[in-house]
């Protein structure tokens, strides 16, 4: 069945029954791999997208649902890796083995979205669902607050810019 | 302890177009101790490093990187002493090559103790060569030369000449010997001991297919392999017309070979029976196999159940032991002259290594060759497994190193792989097999439970002088399954005057293996939680208690192959020592139902010391609001960010092992099929702070991937027992009612 959808900002046909989870029509069609498996059950968060800018659990999302939606994937979160996420991910060197973080950033760019500086505990309930198994969460932490800091910064930015103009 | 020094040499060679290859061989850890005869030379380099004519220098990294951060460390040692700047270094990832390196395996926090001293050799010997070469083309004295950042200078004529402008001649000199080479006083280093923030970050930030389950190859299927639930069961029939019919499917097949029988790697049994479903893409594959009807030979051990385990530990407890492993003193007299005796009963359960990346591996069988891309942390291994499932050679198997998404040793076993070769190679098309969650969890090799039944005499000032443990494990035959052994020198041997260790073992039906820290992430547990029994019993700080019993022994243990068998006392009092001090030990008011726990314990070379305060509410809810840390693991840290990011995540892991992990069997299946049953901590579940200090001592730098985990799991409890006067004995801990709060 070709099912429409934006991915990343493109449109995009995928040629899969409507009840493939939204995972494997990324990993095995679209061959966009960025976006990981670890449960199949919605426990670990690993393969957390965007549908529409809201967090989501790929592997038990059908892809049907999510026909003429907007799906972000890691691989769309920036052109660049400039996403404030990715620049604070990056300096903070979070990971260990780095197979979460695709899902953690998902889950703190979509956080950041709805609320720009996040407290310990709004932080720790948008990301619970995202397991570490190397434990880094201290460093996730700490990311998501520098994430918040940079996106401020570059708005303030702009902003000053705007006014120039 | 001195320095694990290997007989170690480098060779050099001309590379093409002006550049020069440094090999350094290390002596293989047995030959260079003198067993097994006169050292030969080694056959293959540990290390290889190239400078190109353009000065670019790359240093192959051959071992697997599973998020421990070896990949980093290594190159750091070497470029240290070289003298270049470390944004120039490339690192490349080798392939799984015995004809070119020696051992690529990740496992025991041994690549630190086993490179500290040869990596900064060939350093070394890099930059005295790249001098000499200076010094001959300009016809001055080696003596007042200075090399840094790539370059030879001359202070005197001003002159410079990058390595790449001398590496030609390097190709050309001889080999100075490694032993007598000058390396850097520790005050001048500019790369270690300085955080390296590690090259893949970028990669994974922006979702790069850098991990081995994102390997594609061109025309590649998907496979999924459905195994009996019972190890060692058999595929005696399958549905497999209805199943190759269904959509998506492009072949099913059972494998059913001979079991192969492997005695150089015992327990990893390859191939198994099962079915193996090809498909478009993995979710056809799964889609096929719930419908599959199976009739399967489970075999004898579909009876066992853990049930049944704990009620044998139970009989065998009251038995006597089947084996003393260990008798210091006179253990009778020693309870006699006891002035109080305490006994107390402490267990553990199976758990599983759940790495977040499942078990997966790609393989392609063209023109009688297979090709291999795998996360393994032993691909020596894998390849002889996969060699005797398809009966090809070994060197007809070729094996890329990809990166894995975590290890904590899953990856020290290969059947996974053995199961991808073989797929591939009767299913003519590049295959892609990966295992579920279900799978993954089903099929480990477990940690081994175990019970240990602990007797202590205490005399009247508060001396342990007694102490008994009956070990009650599992066997494999007459042997301990694999990590399910007990040493006759494990904590408090040496340090209690009548010591007995006693063991009785029942047969076990499932497998068993290393996972992180092996044996000690349980031992810590029930010999921690023990002592901090007998410090309350003696009326005695916990921390006094521990101080005053590291002062009553023998401080230094015998050294076997090179290695201690133990622990130095003053190393591990310096550690508990600071970790009071770091946690304000005994000096702060904390509110009702918190309170503070202590534990250390000695592994992989490593000391630690850890201390948790931590709350507990009135519906047994806890919060461990932070953790100390104190380690001793050596002179240096090599990279500082990177090492308090490893005993962070090992302080959690810790923490998900003490209260929501359990693996058990009913009718020989395992119960427990993903994260929602066998749990890991979160990050609201996370300490706010976990603070970490290395105290630098004079001792060769050691691991810390592993030592820096057992320790918390007694601290934590040893808390709640200050908190609440309630002691857990059993792990894990959400048996007895407790939770996250």
């Amino acid at each position: 069945m070709a099912i429409k959808l934006t991915v990343n900002g493109q449109s995009t046909t995928v040629d899969a029954p409507n009840d493939m989870p939204l995972l494997w029509a990324l990993r095995d069609v679209l061959h966009l791999r960025g976006t990981k498996f670890g449960c199949g059950i919605a426990q670990c968060g690993a393969c957390t997208v965007h549908v529409n800018g809201t967090a989501v659990r790929s592997c038990i999302t059908p892809v049907g649902t999510v026909a003429a939606k907007s799906v972000t994937t890691i691989e769309g979160l920036s052109a660049d890796g400039s996403h404030p996420v990715q620049q604070a991910w990056e300096e903070i060197d979070v990971a260990q083995c780095g197979y979460c973080q695709a899902g953690q950033m998902m889950s703190a760019a979509a956080l950041l979205a709805k609320t720009p500086k996040p407290t310990d505990q709004e932080i720790d309930s948008a990301l619970n669902g995202n397991l570490c198994r190397c434990g880094t969460y201290l460093r996730i932490r700490k990311a998501v607050h520098k994430a918040a800091e940079l996106a401020t910064n570059a708005s303030t930015k702009k902003a000053v810019q705007t006014a120039a103009r | 302890m001195k320095a694990i020094n290997r007989r170690s040499f480098l060779r050099v060679s001309a590379l093409g177009a002006g550049g020069v290859l440094l090999s350094l061989y290390m002596e293989p850890e047995a030959k260079a101790q003198g067993r097994g005869g006169p050292p030969a030379p080694p056959p293959n380099p540990n290390v290889y490093i190239k400078v190109a004519a353009d000065g670019t220098v790359t240093i192959m990294a051959k071992n697997p990187e599973v998020g421990q951060g070896v990949k980093m460390m290594l190159p750091m040692l070497v470029a240290e002493e070289l003298d270049v700047d470390w944004k120039s270094v490339k690192i490349e990832q080798a392939d799984f090559d015995d004809t070119r390196y020696a051992a690529q395996s990740a496992g025991g926090s041994t690549s630190t103790p086993n490179n500290w001293i040869p990596m900064r050799q060939a350093g070394a010997a890099g930059r005295a060569m790249f001098i000499t070469a200076a010094a001959q083309t300009w016809g001055v004295a080696e003596a007042g030369l200075t090399a840094a950042s790539g370059r030879v200078t001359n202070p005197a004529s001003g002159k410079s000449l990058g390595y790449g402008e001398l590496a030609a001649k390097v190709a050309t000199l001889p080999m100075p010997e490694l032993g007598t080479l000058k390396m850097k006083n520790p005050a001048d280093y500019r790369i270690i001991g300085h955080t390296q923030p590690q090259r893949e970050a970028r990669n994974i930030v922006t979702g790069k297919p850098i991990f081995c389950i994102d390997t594609e190859l061109p025309g590649m299927k998907y496979a999924t392999f459905e195994k009996c639930g019972v190890f060692g069961g058999k595929v005696v029939s399958a549905n497999l017309d209805e199943i190759k019919k269904m959509a998506g499917v492009v072949n099913a097949f059972i494998v059913d070979r001979p079991p192969v029988t492997d005695t150089v790697i015992p327990g990893d049994p390859g191939l198994e029976s099962g079915i193996a479903i090809i498909a478009d893409t993995w979710w056809h594959a799964q889609q096929a196999r719930k419908k599959l009807v199976v009739k399967w030979d489970e075999g004898p051990r579909a009876t066992h159940s853990s049930a049944a385990y704990v009620a044998k530990a139970e009989e065998l407890s009251k038995a006597a032991p089947q084996r003393t492993l260990r008798l210091d003193g006179d253990i009778d007299a020693g309870f006699k002259a006891s002035a109080k005796v305490v006994e107390a009963a402490y267990s553990y359960p199976f758990i599983s290594h759940a790495p977040l990346e499942p078990q997966n591996c790609t393989a392609q069988f063209k023109d009688g060759k297979l090709e291999i891309w795998s996360n393994s942390q032993i691909p020596g291994n894998g390849r002889r497994v996969t060699a005797l499932a398809t009966g090809l050679a070994e060197k007809d198997i070729t094996i890329h190193m990809v990166r894995g998404g975590g290890g904590f040793g899953r990856r020290l076993t290969n059947d996974y792989m053995a199961e991808a070769g073989y797929i591939a190679k009767e299913a003519g098309v590049p295959v892609k097999l990966l295992w579920s969650r279900e799978d993954d969890m089903q099929h480990d090799y477990y940690r081994p439970g175990g019970f240990q039944y602990l007797k202590a005499g205490l005399d009247a000032s508060g001396k342990v002088v007694a102490w008994h443990n009956h070990f009650v494990g599992y066997g494999d035959g007459d042997r301990f399954v694999s990590s399910g052994a007990i040493g006759p020198t494990e904590f408090p041997q040496r340090f209690v005057p009548n010591y007995q260790l006693q063991a009785s073992v029942q047969q076990l039906g499932i497998r068993t293996g290393a996972l992180r820290a092996p044996t000690s992430n349980a031992f810590a547990f029930v010999f921690h939680s023990f002592l901090d029994e007998l410090a309350h019993a003696a009326g005695k700080d916990p921390v006094q208690f521990r101080l005053d019993l590291l002062s009553s022994g023998v401080p230094t243990a015998a050294v076997e192959n090179g290695r201690p068998t133990g622990l130095d006392a003053n190393r591990m009092k310096a550690v508990v020592q600071l970790a009071a001090e770091m946690s304000g030990w005994g000096k702060k008011t904390l509110p009702k139902g918190t309170a503070m726990g202590t534990a250390f314990h000695f592994s992989h070379l490593g000391y630690f010391a850890e201390t948790a305060e931590v709350r507990v509410d009135a519906n047994n809810k806890i919060k461990v609001n932070k953790v100390w840390v104190a380690a001793d693991v050596g002179s240096q840290i090599i990279n500082p960010g990177a090492a308090e990011n490893i005993c962070q995540g090992a302080i959690i892991d810790g923490m998900s092992e003490l209260m929501g992990q359990e693996i058990t069997v009913d009718k020989g299946r395992i119960v427990q099929g993903n994260y929602d049953k066998h749990t890991m901590v979160r990050l609201s579940q996370a300490p706010a702070e976990i603070e970490v200090r290395f105290l630098k001592t004079d001792f060769p730098p050691t691991g810390l991937g592993e030592p820096a985990l057992p320790p918390v799991l007694p601290a934590i409890a040893n808390a709640i027992f200050a908190a609440t006067g309630k002691r857990v004995r059993q792990l894990p801990i959400s048996k007895a009612g407790y939770s996250w709060a």
